[in-house]
Formats: C-alpha cells, sequence, structure tokens
C-alpha cells in the first residue's frame, strides 16, 4: 500500500495538472492548431463562448440519492464498506449456489473465459508469473487488495444477475473467498471492520509504472 | 466451419475468377447479359455473382444504406461469447482510419443496450458542483474532433508467448484500432463542475453489466482526455460505447471507458479489479508493475502478411501501420533481411500523435528467401524493441503490453509466414 500510494503521488506530481502548456485554440482566429492539451481549453477558448471563468451552466445537480444509488465503490482503505456480515460457511453455501457454475467447484474456474479464483499451489508462490504463463494467478497468489473482492462481487456478479446479492452476501461470499485462499481463518466473520484489517500476502509486490519513453526498454 | 475468404491464397482465387469470366462469358455471348460467378473449389464459401460485362446492363438502384461489395468480406473474429474479444482485421485495411464496424471489441460482460434519451453521465466527488448531464447536455458543449487508436493492452500475446507461422495480422495484433473520434474535452466538464485542487484521481464507471471501473489521474483529464460520442462521423456504435465514451488518448484499451456513466472525483486510486488481478505486468524480479497506462511505440506489417502468396517476383509495397502512446511516430524503417540491415520507410500523410500512421517501402522481390521487419521510432526517442529484449525486461509470463519488432519469412514459393522470434 505504501509503495503504491508513494508512486502514484510521484505519478501525479509529475504531470502538469491544469497548467497550460500550449492552447488548442489559436486565440486571434480562433483556428484549431496541433496542440496535444486541453489544459488551457476554457470556455473563453470556443469562438463565440461564455468568455474566461464563465461556464455553460448545462445539467442538473444530483440528490443525494441519486448519487448514493450508483457510488457503490470500496477503495483499498474500506472506508465505504456498507453495514452487514457473512460468514465463511454461508459464503461457502452460496459460492456453489450462484458461483460455481461458471468459476468451477473449487474456484478452478473454466479456462479461457471464466478465471480462477481460488488457489496456493506451490509451485506458484513467490510471485514468478513473469517466468512461466502456465501459472495461474489467484485472489491468494495476486490480488493485493481484499476491498477489491467485495467491490467486484457487489459489483458485477454473480454474472448472469449482477447486483441481485445483498450486502450481507457479499460480505460471506468474500469471506469464503479469502479464506479458501488461505488468507483469513475458516471461521472467520466478515464485516467492514474486519475486511479493512485484511492484508493480502502480495500486496507489497506491486508497483508503480518506471516507463517514461526515450531509449531505454523497460 | 469453412475458411474465411480473406484466408484462401490469392493465387487460387484469381486463378478461378479470372478462368471463370472467360469461359463462361465467351460461351454467353448473344443472350441475356450473363451473371457469372465463379466455379469453386471444394469447401470454398461460394462467390458472388457479376455481369460477365458491367457496361452492357443498368447497375443497382440506390440504397438507404450502403454496403460493401460482395467481393470484400472483411471480418472481425467473434468467439461467441459476451466476455472476451473479436479482433480487427488489419489485413483487409487500407490508410488508417478503421471503419467503425470492423474495430475490434473486448467486453466484460457483453454489449449492453442503452436509450440515449435516459442515458446520463453524473459528476461528482470532489467537485464544486455535482451535476449530473444528459446526453443534449454533452453535446451542447464545444466539441472538438481527434484522430487516435485504441489498443487493447493484451494485444499481441499470442504472437509474444508462441509465435507461430500461421498467424495473421489480424490474429498478430488486431486488437488495435483507430478512429476520429468527437467529443468533448474532459477539462471542458473539469471546469463546468469545479473540480478541487485536492482531487488527484478519478473513477470512470460504465452502464454495462460489470459497471466497468477504471482509476484515472486527473492529470490525464486535464491533458488531452476526451468523452467522445461519435466515431467516424457518426454515433458510436453499441460495441465501442454508445452513447458515450472515455477518451484517454495513448492509453491502454480498458481504461478508455465504454458507456460511461460516471466520473468521480478522488485523492487515491480505488484499486478495481481490472487495474489489480487484470492490467498488470508480472515483471522477472518479482513484482508487477500497476497503472501501466500508456502504449509503447509498435508496428506490425499488414502486407505482404500470412496467408499471401507472392505470385510474381518484382516490385511491391510492404505496407504497415505503426503508433505510440506518448506522442507522434517519428520514424519507421524496415528490414528484408531478418534485422541485418535497416531502411527508412516513407509515412503516408501526417503522423498524429497517438495514432496509426501508415508507412511504406518498396520492395523487389528476386524470388529467394527474405525475413520482412519494421520497427517504429517514436518522438521521445524510443525505438520498437525486439522480442529478446522484451523477454529480458518482462519475462514469458508478463501479462499486458506487449510490442515487439515481428515480421514475415517470405520462402522461395512466394508463400508467406508470421515470423515473432526477434
Amino acid at each position: 500500500m505504501r509503495r503504491i500510494s508513494l508512486g502514484a503521488a510521484a505519478f501525479v506530481a509529475a504531470c502538469t495538472r491544469g497548467e497550460p502548456a500550449r492552447a488548442p485554440i489559436d486565440s486571434a482566429t480562433g483556428a484549431m492548431t496541433t496542440a496535444t492539451t486541453f489544459a488551457s481549453y476554457d470556455a473563453g477558448a470556443a469562438a463565440g463562448g461564455p468568455g474566461v471563468g464563465r461556464r455553460y451552466e448545462f445539467g442538473h445537480t444530483p440528490t443525494r440519492a441519486e448519487v448514493a444509488a450508483w457510488n457503490t465503490d470500496v477503495g483499498p482503505d474500506g472506508r465505504e464498506l456498507p453495514p452487514g456480515r457473512g460468514t465463511v460457511a454461508q459464503g461457502a453455501a452460496l459460492y456453489q449456489a450462484k458461483c460455481a457454475m461458471c468459476h468451477n467447484r473449487n474456484g478452478e474456474g473454466m479456462s479461457p473465459v471464466y478465471p480462477a479464483l481460488i488457489g496456493r499451489d506451490p509451485k506458484a508462490e513467490g510471485f514468478h508469473f513473469a517466468s512461466d504463463p502456465r501459472l495461474v494467478k489467484t485472489i491468494g497468489n495476486y490480488w493485493p487488495y481484499a476491498t477489491t473482492v467485495f467491490d467486484y462481487v457487489r459489483r458485477a456478479m454473480p454474472y448472469n444477475a449482477p447486483g441481485s446479492l445483498s450486502n450481507d452476501q457479499v460480505y460471506a461470499l468474500t469471506a469464503f473467498l479469502l479464506a479458501a485462499n488461505r488468507v483469513i481463518p475458516s471461521d472467520a466473520t466478515l464485516d467492514a471492520k474486519v475486511l479493512r484489517t485484511v492484508k493480502m500476502p502480495y500486496a507489497g509486490r506491486f508497483v508503480p509504472d518506471d516507463r517514461h519513453g526515450g531509449p531505454e526498454v523497460r | 466451419m469453412s475458411r474465411p475468404p480473406d484466408e484462401l491464397p490469392s493465387l487460387t482465387r484469381r486463378g478461378l475468377l479470372a478462368g471463370a469470366a472467360g469461359v463462361v462469358g465467351g460461351a454467353l455471348v448473344g443472350s441475356l447479359p450473363p451473371m457469372v460467378g465463379a466455379q469453386l473449389a471444394p469447401g470454398a464459401p461460394p462467390r458472388p455473382q457479376a455481369p460477365a460485362d458491367p457496361t452492357k446492363l443498368p447497375g443497382g438502384a440506390t440504397t438507404a444504406v450502403g454496403s460493401r461489395s460482395p467481393f470484400e468480406t472483411p471480418a472481425r473474429t467473434p468467439i461467441g461469447e459476451t466476455t472476451g474479444n473479436s479482433l480487427t482485421p488489419l489485413q483487409n485495411l487500407t490508410g488508417t482510419v478503421t471503419p467503425a464496424d470492423l474495430h475490434f471489441e473486448r467486453h466484460h460482460a457483453g454489449v449492453p443496450t442503452i436509450d440515449p434519451e435516459r442515458h446520463r453521465l453524473m459528476v461528482h466527488g470532489l467537485v464544486d458542483r455535482p451535476t449530473t448531464f444528459s446526453l443534449d447536455d454533452i453535446r451542447r458543449f464545444p466539441q472538438v474532433t481527434r484522430t487516435h487508436f485504441i489498443e487493447c493492452s493484451g494485444n499481441g500475446r499470442a504472437a509474444y508467448r508462441e509465435p507461430k507461422p500461421d498467424l495473421t495480422p489480424q490474429k498478430a495484433s488486431g486488437l488495435t484500432a483507430n478512429t476520429e473520434w468527437t467529443g468533448v474535452p474532459l477539462a471542458t466538464l473539469f471546469r463546468e463542475v469545479g473540480v478541487r485542487r485536492g482531487a488527484t484521481w478519478f473513477l470512470a464507471e460504465g452502464a454495462d453489466a460489470c459497471r466497468m471501473t477504471r482509476s484515472v489521474p486527473v492529470a490525464k483529464g486535464w491533458d488531452d482526455a476526451l468523452v467522445v460520442w461519435a466515431q467516424n462521423g457518426e454515433p458510436l456504435r453499441p460495441e465501442q460505447g454508445y452513447p458515450l465514451r472515455l477518451l484517454l488518448p495513448g492509453w491502454e484499451g480498458n481504461i478508455n471507458v465504454k458507456w460511461l456513466r460516471r466520473l468521480e472525483l478522488g485523492t487515491h486510486p480505488w484499486m478495481t479489479r481490472w487495474e489489480t488481478s487484470k492490467y498488470t505486468d508480472p515483471l522477472p524480479n518479482g513484482t508487477a508493475r500497476m497503472f501501466s497506462m500508456e502504449l509503447d511505440a509498435k508496428s506490425v506489417i499488414t502486407s505482404p502478411a500470412y496467408p499471401e502468396v507472392l505470385e510474381a517476383k518484382g516490385w511491391r509495397p510492404i505496407t504497415g501501420l505503426a503508433w505510440s502512446g506518448r506522442g507522434r511516430v517519428t520514424k519507421v524503417e524496415v528490414s528484408t533481411d531478418a534485422g541485418d540491415t535497416w531502411h527508412q520507410a516513407d509515412l503516408l500523410g501526417p503522423s498524429q500523435p497517438k495514432a496509426h500512421v501508415r508507412f511504406q517501402y518498396m520492395w523487389n522481390w528476386s524470388g529467394g528467401e527474405a525475413c520482412l521487419l519494421s520497427r517504429a521510432t517514436d518522438e521521445t526517442g524510443y525505438v520498437q524493441p525486439t522480442r529478446r529484449q522484451l523477454l529480458d525486461v518482462r519475462g514469458i509470463g508478463t501479462d499486458f503490453h506487449f510490442n515487439p519488432i515481428v515480421g514475415w519469412r517470405v520462402q522461395s514459393d512466394g508463400r508467406v509466414e508470421f515470423d515473432g522470434e526477434t
């Protein structure tokens, strides 16, 4: 987490934010130039527009309920996790009922369409994926954040009925998937408080992009 | 399943057509204007009918929507699944613009059917004025038109992992397409809603069944990002995000979120499934790169290419496409001897930033064996590497972002085969 946070901050700092590099519209003639950035392209840049610093005033303000209906994101600190709870045992039953038809009985997936979810094959431990494409990535041996499991299951699963699971069911499935991957104990109960504390085995292996163009191949 | 027509050796097809036209047309002189269909090789798809002499009878009527000549049947490669990909037939294309109906597809939960009158784009989070825009609202902003490629970061995986002689340009590199997009700069929307200074990342969400989400640095939004609604002069195709799509020029395909319905401004990446478990790059040192969005410079020769068979010695163009996610392609070089010597190719038309450019190098085939390769250089000075160079820094098991030099081995009998072992 720390490595990524630092990397992300550096990445953002490296980019210019809101600073005009070149105007895409020639202010004298209104003609488009070949500039590649819109950083200075404000309401004063378009011919006939409302002028610098003004707005077009389109759209309407969404209600709190409208935002809440769509904003189900759960980030890596788990701050947005909803109320609810579920056990590994509840999740195991749910998995067989709602997930196993695609992801297989033991979470081994059905290649090539339905990915593996579960597995701690000793050969695939140690994060040597770059040296062997046959190593299968799973939640336990690859995913860096447990919150991603909750967010994705709630967002997109089950594939044939996305959005149909209650928060309790999502907690239970997340608990089962983490336990089956030997990340949390098999008798665990998961709620917001517990899920925020779960550390994934290989979270520290993820690093920011260090490619920047130029002659070096990375 | 029979082989698609573009994979038949051209020698066979042309020979059949020419032979049939001569015989049948001659036999029917004096009767009704004849229609000619070629005799078919066993297993070949039926040839369309055509008059022996099109100057001797009126042609067809005007139509509401045009269609391709029945003799031209370019096709993507659907696999019949709602999650998966379908590749652009690069070998059938000319110039740089990809026809909208041949733009590659990659979906994670199928192609949604969206009523544009009910579609909304909500922008919220660290903004002064949370706002929901209708499609009409979006279209009333000053619009811009830009040409950019979109390339899936998985493009070229098969050719990198297992270079086989029967790969076509489509199968080796068909997860890229180049389009004239029209939309509103994201910077305009950012100003409209008043993005706050503390915002460093935003989340983009689609309206498909997986509610696709990716985290994007706000700096990209201020720079050259667009929210687009049109593709090559008409509304986006459903497979490309109708009615609204995020376009982040030069960045990997997945982050150009289709069916865009929500932008949330915040202070950290959300670590969604698609930026953690997918679209990260394991490296030989036991780490994995994440947020590796910029696409490195790349090129591919689209002709000659498998399954073409060169029928005659002599001059022909070696032509293909080159692109870079970091700006303009400044140079494309072609080798006909497996990389021992390189020759500068012509760039056909202006090289636009983060867009495909077509290259051409005239080649006089003497009838011997040859190995045709291309390599691109972009404005940062980056030179497209060999597969060996990439293997050294990324490993055979790395999962995304494949841009090795690839090419085609020409046999002395004219057969052309893929060669990815550079």
